[in-house]
Order: C-alpha cells, then structure tokens, then sequence
C-alpha cells in the first residue's frame, strides 16, 4: 500500500520511504520535529521534500492513512465519514495544485465550504506545508465559519475574545476582579472561561455557578466554560450545575486522547448532555476544543508523524461536534515543540488557515513562555496577521500576565488594538451590550466611555471591598 | 510584580492625567496578583505599566538564562552541613546533564534527565550497600535565580526536621546538577543507593514569579519512573509557600512514602483539601450589587 518517495537532483539522489516522512521532511523547521527525529536532515532536503510532496496527488490521502485505520478511531473518523461528493470539485488535484487552486478567486467563500467536508485533515497538513505565511492568511481569510450560543461568532470583520480570569486559587473574589476588568474593557464575547487551580468537580462547581450568577444578573450575551476534564462536566451537569459549553484538550491520535483520558464515545455522550440543557439562545454549538502542536509527542503517541499533521488530525475531532470554538494554544507547550518567535507565529497561522480550511470555528491562544525565545513583540505580529486572516477569537487577559498558568498571553488592551487597527468589532450581541451598558460609547470603533458604567459600580461599593479597605 | 511603592520612575510622569485614563476598579488588586486596572492610553496600556511587564519578562527571561553558581553554593552547603555531622560527612557533588548547554537543554528534555557520562562515573565510589535515607538532588532547571535565592535556607529549615523526625536519618551527599531536569533525581538516587530523592529544582519563572522552587519527592528511584510515581510541592519561594511549612510537607511525605513504600498518586497531601472546603463559602463583589435592577440593567 504505501510507496517511497524518490527525486533525483543532479548526482544526489533523496529518498522518503513512505508518505508518514515526505510529510515531515517537507514541514518548515520547528524544534519538536527535531525532538521526535524526524525532522529534515538539510534544508535542501526540506525543499526537495516539498517539491516532491507538492506532486502527490489529494486522492492518496484517501488511500495511504498515515496512522494505520485499525488502530486508531480518528483515522477511521477520517475515512468512514469522508465526503466523495465535497471531495469531487478537488479529486483531481495534486497537493500543488490545490495550493493553487485555493488561491484562485474560484475558490471562493462559498465554494471552500461546499469543499471543506471532502478535505482531510491530511490533505490539509500538507498543503499547509508548502504554503507560505501570506498563502495562509489569505485563504483562512476566505473561509467563514460561523458558530452560535449565547451570541454569534465567526462573522466577517469580527474579533471574539475569551475573557481568562484565572486565578491560583481559584479565589471567587480574585477571579472576580479579573472577570470585571476584562467586562469593562470590552473582553468575553467568545467565552469567559477559567482554568481552574484545582481540578475537581466541587471546584468545576463552584466556578461555573460564579459566572453563571455573573451572567445571569448583568444579562451578559455569552456563554461560560471551566476547562475541566470533559467526565468532570459531564458529572456536574448529572448534578445539575450551570453548564453552558463542555470543554476538553484534544489530540490527533487515539493513544493521544486516551493519555488525556477521553475517547470518542465520551465526547459524543457529554454533547448530547450539554444539549440536552438547551442553554443557548441564538445557537446550540456546546463544545469548546483546546488543541496545540506537539502534544502527541509529548504524551509518546505520534506514530512517527510531524507534530503539524498530528495536530491537523486532532481538528477532525473537533469538526465531528459541532464546536463553538476551537483554540489552538500555540505557544504555551514550550521551546522544546516551538522554539522561538518564528516558530510560533508559523504554527499559529498554519493551525488557523488548517482549522478554518477543515470548517473549524478557529481561534487561538497567542502565547508564549518564558522559557521561550519570544517576547511581546512576536506576539504583536502574531495577533496582527492572525486578525487580518479573519481569526475567530484570541485570550483576553489582565495586562497579558496568566498568573495561574505562567505564561503570557494576550491582554485586552491586545484586542482593542488588533480591533482598532483592523477595523474589527465584537460579536454583534455582545457589541449591543457593550454600549447598553455603557463600557463603550461606540463599539464599533472601539471607544471606551471615560467614566465607571453605573451598572457595575454598584459591585466596588459592595460590603466585601469595602470590608477589604477597613 | 513591582509593587506601587517601588515603581520606577515617578516624577516623570507628571502630565499622566491628561492622557491616561486611569481606572478605579484598580483597588480590586486587594484581591489578586493579576495585573487589572492598568488604565490606558488611548485603547493600550499606559508606558509605565508597559515599562513594568518588560521589567518583569526580563527578570523571568534572566532567570532562565542564569547559570547556576555550582562553586558558591558548594561552599554555602559545606559550611551548612557542618552543623549537622551526624547525617553525612560527605561533601556535595557536581554533576552535568547530557545537555552540553541551555539552548540544548531548552530544546532536548531526554538530555536534561539524563546525566553525562563522567558524572555518572563520579558517582560509582558513593554508593553504599545500606541505603540512604535521603538523596538531596538540587538543580538549575528553568530558574537558576530560584536556586541561588531559596536553596540554602530551606535545606537549613529542612533538616533538622528530619533529623527530629526519622530515626537514625542518613543522607547521601547532595548533588548539584547543571542543566539537569526533574527525573535527572531518579538517576542519582538510584545510582548512589537512596531509598528516595528530593529533588529541588528551579521551576518555570512566572512573570510575577521568576524565583520558584519546586520539590519532587520520589521514592525507591529508578530510572525511567513517570511522574505519576512523584510528589510536587511547589511555588518555595519568600513570596510563596514559607520554607518551614514546605519542609514540614517533605516529613509529612516522606513519612507517607516510608509508610506505604511507594511515592506518587498513592499519597495524597491533606493539607490542600483543607484549603479547598474553607474557600467553598465565599461569594463574590461582583454579586453583591447594590444597585437596583434597573440600574444594573443599563438604562
């Protein structure tokens, strides 16, 4: 079944045994690939890697799995419910000339989401491969992808933030102050949505009653999230607790999935809970999917594959249930899977225009550690391009500092630049909200009133500050 | 985090009012280290609070970048040990990862828990047929500051607790490791003969953190156990989890471990559920409103 790979340049011949490593060979450089072995051992080798990939025609993605379909659920995801029919307007193309083609005016808005069930995951790594950062951007910018609960994202010239008032204890007052400055800075229209210090279903409780009372009493038009373990939700909302979007990390690989502890069947049983609470108002798309180059490897379950494909793979996942949204934390991993700056912003942009390309509602984490060669100005250039690519949604942080997780990630001060500089607005409920509320005077433009909104004053003169003040 | 009192530069910033919006839900920092109420500039963040997230990225980018001072803290341990003869007379050893420098300790972690060749045969005249009680295995991980800065007086408070609490209590010589990560500690324990390691390491710098000490204990260490099989305490810092009350935590494991001759998942630590019920009555400001319906409502 698979085939090596051969090209002849001048006396030198390169050979690629089989599909699994012309895929990583061809893959921009990045220093988890290097970490698994599997690398390109020159760059000539790389170009030569991605000149071959670019003839192998999309049909052999249908033929050739990359993780064998007996051993692993999500390679059988991709091909039992592959679509022939979206599949036929591109079957005919090689990987280069589906680059190509994406980049023609052909394929437009409409037409990439009548293809989008026909592309796999696969077909998607590697056309990603041989794409240049401006080839990403600008097709992800002509997919749309629009989701719905409590508001709506995904529309054109729109930027959706998650508000992260993450705390390392998870104090209700704490996580309550970060909560209120991202409100008053215009953040939360994609989620508010805690990482909790400790994970357990008391906790996961707690907090989701938080933000639901939260919620409830200023009429906010979004949704909330703790990112627990998905069996976590699924046991709070057995008990009854607020629960509006299920959370879990994904991967790309069955052994992948089942070191974080779900499979499959536990996704679809914990959608149907979550819709069985018909929550939302203007839409029922329950589920929020954290992903991220490089976790296959670091849980010893990549097949031999490239992290980027690995990571493709895990969005076939995500597309299986209806997602509101799918966060890709591109740099929280480490330098160890992403080295540097360079190597961020690239896997930021090849897992946007991939998601987006594969019908995800695409946001992303844009982050880095301190551990990372990166700084606040990669960052910057990372949320400039991933909002002119038509991103769905980034982080919305205090002053960019995640003081539970250690990391840094955008602030919402972040948002309001990319939304000023690119003309981009909030999702349309939230918007309206805003400005009922007074936080802003014109949402669109993203002008922030200069006085405290009465509504939330209320909050800074309640017994609990003032009892904190003396 | 810079605090209020020590901001860089006051003077300068004297025109501020006219154009930095300031916010009044800054005082909300009563309750959390996170870095609201910033104000702004415009739609961004004012210079000064700009001026100090860089100061503090630098701080954590050093703490990463710092080499670990193997020969001052040889001698800080030395003389420490001194006062405590009964336990090991030995002097500490230093030890070097596989990983030859920071860029590739950064970029290989199989070399980093892994260590070279030459210190692996260093360790050869070190074991005993007895086990050790205790190996102390200190190294550099992401945050050589954190080391230097919190090292020498919790091995200080450590030990005599120990001592109180173990009978008859024997240490194999400490270890100072160089580019080393967490389960380096197995490798060392099991190669000098530990019944468990305590491994001390510089943790990931935060940016309100960049001096983080974490502990792991292990026991019966082998090489190759995940980190299912360890207990962490984290965040040993001054402005963390106190040195007295982490070094009361070790005992408190180690005894555990002893006890059910194994580490990890199997020992749970009490103390944090404790923590947990305290906090579960708490309601938050942002609930309690005085505003009528209307007025929380908009207009």
């Amino acid at each position: 079944m698979s085939q090596s790979y051969r090209y002849q340049l001048g006396s030198k011949t390169y050979q690629f045994a089989d599909l699994a490593e012309l895929m990583a060979k061809a893959t921009p450089a990045r220093s988890g690939d290097r970490l698994a072995g599997v690398i390109a051992e020159s760059a000539e080798q790389r170009a030569v890697a991605q000149l071959l990939l670019a003839e192998v025609p999309l049909k052999t993605f249908l033929n050739e799995t990359l993780v064998p379909y007996e051993d692993d659920e999500i390679t059988r995801l991709i091909i039992d419910e592959h679509d022939a029919e979206a599949f036929s307007v591109i079957s005919h193309l090689t990987v280069g000339d589906f680059r190509n083609w994406l980049l023609t005016d052909t394929a437009s808005t409409e037409v990439l989401k009548q293809v989008s069930a026909g592309i796999t995951p696969e077909m998607a790594a590697a056309v990603s491969k041989i794409m240049r950062n401006q080839d990403l951007i600008l097709v992800a910018q002509k997919c749309r992808v629009i989701t719905a609960f409590r508001n709506t994202i995904g529309l054109p010239k729109r930027l959706s933030t998650r508000l992260q008032p993450n705390h390392p204890t998870d104090d209700v007052n704490g996580i309550a102050a970060s909560m209120l400055d991202g409100l008053l800075y215009g953040s939360g229209d994609a989620v508010i949505g805690i990482n909790p210090a400790t994970d357990n279903v008391t906790q996961a409780t707690r907090l989701m009653n938080l933000m639901d009372e939260v919620i409830s009493l200023y009429e906010i038009p979004t949704q909330s999230c703790v990112l627990t373990h998905v069996t976590n939700t699924l046991e709070c909302i057995e008990n009854g607790a607020p629960v509006d979007l299920v959370f879990q990390s994904i991967g790309g690989t069955e052994k992948t999935n089942s070191s974080f502890g779900f499979n499959l069947a536990i996704l679809a049983e914990a959608q149907q809970a979550a819709l069985s609470l018909n929550r939302g108002t203007v839409g029922q798309n329950v589920m929020y999917f954290e992903t991220g180059q490089g976790s296959s490897l670091s849980a010893n379950a990549h097949h031999g594959l490239d992290q980027q494909t690995c990571e493709a793979r895990a969005y076939a996942v995500a597309r299986k249930f209806d997602p509101l949204l799918v966060n890709t934390v591109v740099g929280f991993i480490g330098p160890e899977y992403l080295f540097d700056g360079k190597e961020i912003i690239r896997a930021g942009l090849e897992d946007h225009f991939c998601g987006k390309l594969l019908g995800l509602p695409m946001g992303c984490d844009v982050c880095y550690t301190n551990h990372a060669e990166a700084d606040q100005n990669d960052m910057d250039n990372l949320l400039t391009l991933l909002g002119t690519a038509g991103c769905s949604f980034v982080m919305g942080i205090p002053g960019s500092d995640d003081i539970m997780l250690n990391y840094q990630t955008t602030s919402f001060h972040d948002a309001l630049y990319a939304r000023r500089v690119l003309g981009l607005g909030a999702a349309p409920e939230f918007e309206a909200w805003l400005e009922k509320m007074q936080i802003m005077s014109n949402a669109g433009l993203a002008q922030l009133t200069n006085h405290l909104p009465p509504a939330f004053a209320g909050s800074l003169n309640s017994s609990a500050v003032r009892h904190f003040h003396g | 985090m810079v605090e209020d009192k020590d901001v860089l530069i006051t003077d300068q910033y004297k025109a501020d009012e006219d154009m930095v919006t300031h916010n009044p839900w800054r005082q909300l920092r009563q309750f959390t280290a996170a870095r609201i109420g910033l104000g702004r500039a415009g739609v961004s963040t004012p210079t000064r609070e700009s001026l100090e997230f860089q100061l503090a990225h630098a701080q954590a980018r050093d703490a990463v970048h710092t080499e670990l001072d193997v020969e001052t803290l040889q001698q800080q341990l030395l003389q420490l040990q001194q006062d405590f003869p009964q336990i090991t007379t030995q002097p500490p050893l230093i030890l070097h990862s596989r990983a030859i420098d920071r860029v590739t300790y950064l970029q290989r972690p199989d070399y980093g828990r892994q260590l070279d060749e030459e210190s692996f045969t260093s360790l050869k005249p070190y074991y005993t047929k007895t086990p050790y009680d205790l190996a102390l295995v200190i190294a550099d991980g992401l945050s050589a500051t954190a080391i230097h800065q919190n090292v020498v007086p919790f091995i200080s408070a450590l030990l005599p607790i120990l001592i109180d609490g173990i009978e008859d209590f024997t240490l194999a010589p400490i270890t100072l490791v160089q580019q080393g990560r967490v389960a380096i500690g197995d490798d060392i324990g099991e190669a000098l003969n530990a019944k468990a390691v305590l491994m001390l390491i510089g943790e990931r710098p935060g940016l309100s953190s960049p001096d983080s000490l974490g502990l792991y204990m292990t026991w019966s260490p082998k090489r190759g156990l995940t980190d299912d099989k360890r207990n962490c305490i984290s965040n040993v810092r001054q402005a963390g989890l106190s040195y007295a009350t982490a070094a009361h935590k070790c005992l408190y494991l180690l005894s555990e471990a002893r006890r059910l001759q194994c580490s990890g998942v199997a020992i749970k630590d009490r103390s944090t559920e404790k923590v947990l019920d305290s906090s579960a009555v708490q309601t938050s400001f942002l609930l309690d409103n005085k505003v009528d319906r209307k007025g929380v409502n908009g207009k």
